[in-house]
């Protein structure tokens, strides 16, 4: 349904005196989903999930430089293409609240992405589900909860039958019913033949419903793994990056490794995690490991088994 | 010190009563958790707490005085969506002195790096943009921090950093905290008890 081939992202900073300075944000990356696949993306603050979304809808900012093919049912997903299908077959859930119009009343915008039949009801039905009263259609962007802005989105975005859906951080501060009920719905909707993209900080409920999940790192991605093997003290996992993003989590250790994702700024040679891996040996810091199928998922990091 | 809410009530215009006779403390140097179903009113009380709404009922005091409204507020509010609560037209230098200048080690210690100061805020990651509004929040004169679910951005690397650092401060100063979360686990890892609204 969706296959993304090599893309890269970078962009151009103007310094001091007009030097200018190109910062690489994504390198070379791949992913692939199918119909009636959920494939979760989660990763380091920064690592290029939202610009990865931004670039399978042709939302990207101007000065943005893109290379890599996108491929959305078999042909290339063109700037006419993406034009035409954004808002339809291809939906897509923001992170930030403010994609919201604050100028229409949140009704009116959901009931604007009803692509077919009675529009009123459908919106009404939606909101419903996300546990949106008749109250809310009348109100303002500026007049809802954080949580409610959350569930306009994603209401917005499921409501008209598309078949891709790219949801970039859907269910951050909702409470766990909500959670569950979104998830639980994108589930259903991909079980109907939708192909969804999920990009998540939320590992544990995305085990729920997600297929695999894709590890991004400094604008690659380190691992794919079925979602199984996120269990216990994630000995089955095959990136030292993604067990410690596991082992941090709140419900896991919640002890963090020191260090932060290298700068984009500066050039880098070897594996991005180098700077922070006990694992490190001469080739790490040397050349980018590629990619590898190791136990049913892949990796790219040159000590992982 | 206690931040004290007294007999709290609130309603936005003509709408319903959100807030009705609400009563906290928060004591320094206390890790308080605030939980509650979505739209049941925790942004408003940490807005009303932190001066940016007036209460139509009750009080916000600490120690019995009132919080000036000039100059530095010692109720610091960290806002639930950071691309909200930062001016678009100024670029990220500007928004992060604002109030006070953040040191060096501070800003390492968050993981903002130095090139990040010259970007306009929609040039940054959602996560990057949060630790700078986390970072301005950590002003040597913040007595009570009010932190609206400010990690659910984060990966959970950097959230247990980004909590490391700001329990870290709290100790050094006395600050009391006031963790909204939907999050039990963090709740539990973090508060000393929590308040349950509905
Ligand atoms: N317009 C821009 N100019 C320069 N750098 C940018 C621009 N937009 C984004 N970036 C950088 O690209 C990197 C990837 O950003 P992106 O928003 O995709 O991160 P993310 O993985 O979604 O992070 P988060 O989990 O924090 O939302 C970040 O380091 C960010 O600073
Ligand atoms: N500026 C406003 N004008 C009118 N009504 C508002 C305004 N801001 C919030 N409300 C309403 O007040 C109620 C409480 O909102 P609040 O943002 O405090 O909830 P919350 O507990 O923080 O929810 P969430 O967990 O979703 O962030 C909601 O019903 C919301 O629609
Ligand atoms: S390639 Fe080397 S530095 Fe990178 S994660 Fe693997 S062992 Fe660590
Ligand atoms: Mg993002
Ligand atoms: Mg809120």
């Amino acid at each position: 349904m969706l296959e993304v081939n090599n893309l890269s992202i970078s962009f151009i900073q103007y310094e001091k005196g007009l030097k200018q300075k190109t910062i690489q944000v994504i390198s070379d990356l791949n992913i692939k989903i199918s119909k009636g696949e959920i494939l979760a993306i989660v990763g380091s603050s920064g690592s290029g999930k939202s610009l990865l979304a931004h670039a399978i809808l042709g939302i990207l900012p101007k000065n943005a430089l893109m290379s890599g093919t996108i491929l959305y049912d078999g042909r290339e997903l063109t700037t006419k293409r993406q034009k035409k299908l954004r808002g339809n077959e291809i939906a897509f859930i923001p992170q930030s609240v403010n994609f919201l119009d604050p100028l229409m009343k949140v009704g009116s915008q959901v009931r604007s992405s009803v692509s077919a039949g009675e529009k009123k009801e459908k919106q009404r039905k939606i909101f419903d589900r996300y546990s949106l009263d008749s109250r809310t259609d009348s109100l303002f962007p500026f007049q809802l909860s954080g949580g409610m802005a959350r569930r306009v989105l994603v209401a917005s975005a499921v409501v008209g039958g598309a078949k891709l859906i790219v949801a970039d951080e859907p269910t951050p501060g909702l409470h766990p019913e909500v959670v569950n009920e979104t998830l639980g719905h994108l589930r259903e909707l991909a079980n109907q033949g939708c192909a969804i993209l999920l990009i998540t900080h939320d590992i544990g409920t995305a085990l729920n419903v997600a297929d695999s999940i894709a590890v991004f790192y400094s604008g690659i991605t380190i691992e794919i793994s079925p979602v199984s093997d996120f269990s216990g003290k994630g000995e089955s996992l095959r990136h030292p990056y993604t067990k410690a993003l596991w082992n941090a989590l709140p419900q896991n250790d919640f002890n963090p490794i020191d260090g932060f994702q290298p700068s984009h700024i500066e050039q880098h040679s070897g594996c991005p995690f180098n700077s922070r891996c006990t694992f490190k040996s001469s080739e790490c810091v040397s050349k980018l490991p590629l990619i590898r199928d190791v136990r049913f998922g892949k990796v790219r990091c040159y000590h992982a088994t | 010190m206690q931040l004290e809410a007294r007999n709290l009530s609130f309603r936005y215009g003509k709408g319903p009563l959100i807030i009705n006779n609400l009563n906290l403390e928060l004591k320094s140097g206390e890790i308080l958790g605030l939980s509650g179903p979505s739209g049941c009113g925790k942004t408003t009380l940490a807005k009303i707490l932190s001066g940016y709404e007036l209460p139509q009922g009750g009080s916000v005091k600490i120690d019995g005085k009132s919080i000036p409204s000039k100059g530095f507020n010692p109720v610091q509010l960290i806002f639930q969506h950071p691309e909200k609560a930062v001016n678009p037209r100024w670029q990220m230098k500007k928004t992060l002195n604002e109030g006070w200048s953040p040191d060096n080690e501070l800003l390492d210690s968050l993981g903002i790096e130095k090139a990040w100061l010259k970007r306009w805020p929609n040039e940054l990651s959602g996560g990057e943009l949060q630790r700078f509004c986390v970072a301005k929040a950590l002003s040597p004169k913040t007595r009570f921090l009010i932190a609206d679910e400010i990690t659910t951005m984060l990966d959970a690397i950097t959230q247990a950093q980004i909590w490391n650092v700001v329990l870290n401060k709290a100790r050094e100063n006395n600050i009391g905290v006031l963790v909204v979360s939907h999050d039990q686990h963090l709740i539990n890892r973090l508060c000393d008890r929590v308040f349950i609204g509905k």
